[in-house]
């Protein structure tokens, strides 16, 4: 059960703590959309796979999971995705570019300083713009804190990566405006 | 402005969670935690300007910042601020250490549920702003005074109206 009392408790993860508070509700999707669905020369599946990697460094279970199913919604990839960015992704074909920019991810997730500029670089050789370098070091940043709102408040999350395949179709595209 | 589409739902959200009305922690209380936070994270320009900006929220109480940045259980707040702010504590460090104990001891000194949420919330948020600052390497000024002039205009006028602009060179302020 959550830290707090919620209005539908059977609700999970950030779900039930969106429904519970409309007002800081709306910015946070509004948030998640921009990052995740809006435009940018980044696709929403490699955006995704930021989201739910960063997630799963964070320990955050549900995002880890339901980014990972919206990443797998978005590319056709099938649910085994969920594991293979556990695992860093080794049997899935990922562009050094985006490679590059989840090293600058997993440094935003340690700490913002930890970004050196030899990971910049790194970035920019394999093709990477300035707005997909501030894009990535957002969406990390944001899901240092979505993942600390969810795990903080002591949500509920389905265990099994099946129980995800529905809500990764509805986040990949319905989106986050109408959840 | 560098990426005014990622612009508008980041200032949207910091209005929402620090400057709007909220039914029981007033818009200083709320800086304090977005201070402390950010002084955890060791990011110099959020813990500056949040705390001028806590500073002219708490009419213009330099003391409590400082007090709180050194040590939350010696600082003059109520229990209830200290019970808050070791939860924010605890979400800095990592959302699963927040322990029912810790969420008890709220509760007893007169925490609601809608304090504990943002609480929480606001503290996550500044494990995002934190990082979004520092991981691109921002330009953060060290005038004292220029934060003070930046946290008056924003706890006078919120998060969405536009900023002063700041000479680099002399870290002057003029207004646009």
């Amino acid at each position: 059960m959550a830290h707090i009392k919620l209005v539908n408790e059977e609700l999970p993860g950030i779900v039930g703590l969106l429904t519970n508070r409309p007002e800081t509700a709306k910015p946070l999707l509004n948030l998640a959309e921009t990052l995740l669905r809006g435009p940018s020369s980044l696709s929403s599946g490699e955006r995704e796979i930021i989201a739910a990697s960063v997630s799963y460094w964070n320990q955050c279970h549900f995002c880890h999971t339901s980014h990972a199913a919206a990443a797998a919604a978005h590319l056709k990839t099938g649910l085994g995705l969920i594991d293979e960015i556990k695992a860093g992704l080794p049997n899935t074909p990922v562009s050094d570019k985006l490679k590059a920019l989840l090293q600058i991810a997993h440094q935003v997730q340690r700490g913002g300083k930890n970004v050196t500029e030899d990971d910049i670089a790194a970035a920019r050789e394999q093709g990477a713009t300035d707005t997909e370098i501030h894009d990535t070091v957002l969406i990390a940043a944001a899901f240092c804190m979505y993942n600390r709102y969810v795990d903080g408040l002591g949500t509920w999350a389905p265990g099994p990566n099946e129980a995800y395949s529905e809500m990764g179709e509805r986040m990949a595209h319905v989106g986050y405006g109408k959840f | 402005m560098f990426r005014p589409e990622t612009a508008a739902p980041l200032n949207a959200l910091v209005q929402t969670l620090l400057h709007n009305p909220h039914p029981s922690l007033s818009a200083g209380q709320r800086e304090l935690i977005a201070t402390y936070v950010s002084g955890l994270n060791n990011c110099k320009y959020c813990c500056n300007i949040h705390g001028a900006i806590a500073q002219h929220q708490l009419g213009n109480n330099a003391e409590i910042v400082k007090r709180v940045l050194a040590d939350p259980d010696t600082a003059p707040i109520s229990q209830k601020m200290k019970a808050l702010l070791k939860i924010a504590a605890k979400v800095q460090s990592g959302g699963k250490n927040v322990t029912d104990e810790d969420i008890a001891n709220a509760r007893e000194d007169g925490a609601t549920d809608i304090e504990i949420h943002d609480t929480v919330l606001i503290a996550a948020a500044f494990c995002m702003f934190n990082r979004y600052v520092d991981g691109l390497a921002t330009w953060q000024p060290d005038d004292a005074d220029l934060y003070d002039k930046m946290g008056e205009q924003r706890a006078r006028e919120g998060y969405l109206t536009a900023p002063f602009k700041v000479n680099r060179e002399t870290e002057n302020l003029s207004t646009l």
